[in-house]
């Protein structure tokens, strides 16, 4: 364990946080953080609680025991549409699309806020239109028509509207073609560029070190090693232990 | 050619007319429980006492004010603020429980809301006035045209009502909430708020359709119980949750009534809106006016 000291005020911290679904016991003690405009990297293998610990982020989940902190302000039991309001943008593992909604409703979920002009309404538009063209072809089509791909941008593009300071991203690539991934890929480094901070959920581990300032690898509801992305490679022994690749 | 001159086409005008100005009534209560059930997995047995409520709330203040439009107005605000009420104390704290416990709540909401006019109003029928009384002849009949206005309000209101669930923004957060309750709170949408809004608007239709209807028959304390099991048997039909379904189910099954009561009496007409429930969960358990699901 060789945790990188970061100069930058933590925008997240996860303190000693236990997490029950019902009386399984999913999250035993996780901490982590993330600083303002960074990339940060959660790896481990299927149902070690990655998506738990993004979920108990965002308030869906609440925790039994310990503290989320949001730019040092305690946030754990605050409920999740306040929470979205104050910045933090969730991008779920199944994506989630409101699959009866046109693409554009999806986008006016987030984007129809008080205190949004409607010229800064239309900026954000034009934004994420132009990362992501295909978005405004089917601004008319229902959600649930488009590709696993497309859904996966609408559901990035969707967060997007909220101005968020993090988006929690919950395995962006999982199912999707190569070069899907690649803009994936690509988005992140847009969104990383705009200062805004992504704590990234995956299974795949090259994208993720690649992308990733720092690492955390979790294993049986808790964080077993956190060090610099860039000491890890891909057949690093520590990845091999926890992941198995 | 004999066989067409043995039907009775004055009758089939008429009764056409008469299903549709029932279809439209129905449609309007049919709308708000088929949209409480929606999004709020709710299946609001007080519906008819809200109905029952708002025009009685009507007959109050046509009273005091004299103004027919006025009273429909305001009972219809008092209602949905009632129900707004409603949901808060008794119906938020059981979400994520049992749809069962849904039900037992609304039921007993029922019972005192029934209870509470029997004892307020008394048990005699009061009778609200028609804002006018022109009539129309329509072969041998003197039709009024209050039934065409109430069916072309009822239609005004629930075209309104789709209106704002296409394009508005609380329309729009409306159906993002019923179709995935999670992830519309991650969008930042208030949830909670949106379901008593919800129960509001369904209340204040329901109130709404009881004085506009209130002219047409007595208001008493019992009068939510028909209507209300017509409007579950059309939201069944229908295919719950459906709001477009409804309204069609409703016209549908007001239509059928009223062709039927040219043959038999009114009161054995009422089996044909049976029958067709039993047939549509027999054979089409989704709902006979919704797209079949894949």
């Amino acid at each position: 364990m060789s945790p990188p000291e970061t100069a930058m005020e933590p925008l997240i911290t996860v303190e000693d946080v236990h997490t029950y679904y019902g009386k399984s016991h999913i999250l035993h003690g996780v901490s982590l953080y993330v600083g303002k405009g960074e990339v940060v990297g959660l790896l481990g293998r299927n149902g070690v609680g990655k998506s738990t610990t993004l979920k108990t982020i965002m308030g869906l989940v609440h925790p039994h025991q310990g503290k989320v902190l949001l730019a040092g302000r305690p946030v754990t039991n605050v409920p999740a549409h306040k929470l979205a309001r104050l910045g933090i943008g969730y991008v779920p593992e199944d994506r989630r699309i409101f699959r009866l909604l046109t693409v554009m409703e999806n986008l006016r979920t987030g984007l129809d806020r008080h205190g949004v002009t409607e010229a800064r309404k239309q900026e954000l538009l034009d934004k994420v239109f132009a990362y992501f063209p295909v978005l405004a072809e089917r601004r008319n089509q229902a959600g649930g028509t488009l590709s696993g791909g497309e859904q996966q941008m609408l559901a990035i593009a969707r967060a997007m509207m909220l101005e968020p300071k993090i988006i929690l991203l919950d395995e962006p690539t999982e199912g999707l073609m190569p070069r899907m991934v690649s803009q994936i890929r690509q988005i992140i480094d847009v969104l990383h560029n705009e200062g805004v901070a992504i704590l990234l959920v995956e299974q795949n581990v090259p994208l993720t070190l690649e992308a990733s300032e720092r690492i955390y690898i979790m294993e049986k509801g808790a964080v077993r090693h956190h060090c610099a992305a860039s000491e890890l490679k891909v057949d690093h022994p520590v990845i091999h232990q926890y992941l198995g690749v | 050619m004999e066989f067409l001159q043995t039907i009775p086409w004055d009758l089939i005008l008429i009764q056409t007319l008469n299903g549709i100005v029932t279809g439209m009534i129905l449609a309007l209560i049919a709308s708000g429980l088929t949209l409480i059930f929606g999004i709020m997995d709710v299946v609001n047995f007080a519906h008819g006492e809200l109905f029952m409520l708002g025009a009685y709330m009507g007959v109050v203040v046509l009273a005091t004010s004299g103004s027919f439009w006025l009273a429909l107005v305001i009972a219809t605000l008092i209602v949905a603020l009632l129900g707004a009420a409603l949901q808060v104390t008794t119906l938020r704290p059981l979400l994520g429980r049992d749809p069962l416990t849904t039900i037992l709540a609304t039921f007993g909401i029922s019972l005192v809301l029934q209870n509470y006019a029997l004892w307020q109003f008394g048990p005699v029928a009061r009778k609200i006035q028609e804002p006018f009384t022109g009539q129309f002849t329509l072969f041998y009949l003197q039709y009024p045209w209050y039934r065409l206005v109430i069916a072309a309000l009822s239609a005004a209101i629930i075209g309104g009502f789709w209106l704002f669930l296409k394009y508005g923004t609380y329309g729009i957060w409306i159906r993002a909430a019923t179709q995935d309750r999670v992830m519309a709170q991650a969008m930042g949408i208030p949830v909670p708020w949106v379901l008593t809004a919800v129960f509001a608007i369904g209340s204040g239709m329901a109130a709404a359709s009881g004085v506009l209807f209130g002219p047409l028959v007595g208001v008493n304390h019992a009068m939510g119980l028909d209507w209300v099991l017509k409007a579950f048997i059309v939201v069944v039909v229908g295919g719950m949750g459906s709001l477009g379904g409804s309204i069609a189910a409703s016209i549908f099954i007001s239509l059928l009534e009223a062709y039927a009561a040219i043959w038999v009496s009114p009161a054995q007409a009422v089996i044909v809106s049976f029958v067709v429930l039993i047939l549509t969960l027999l054979f089409r358990p989704t709902g006979l006016f919704v797209p079949t699901p894949k």
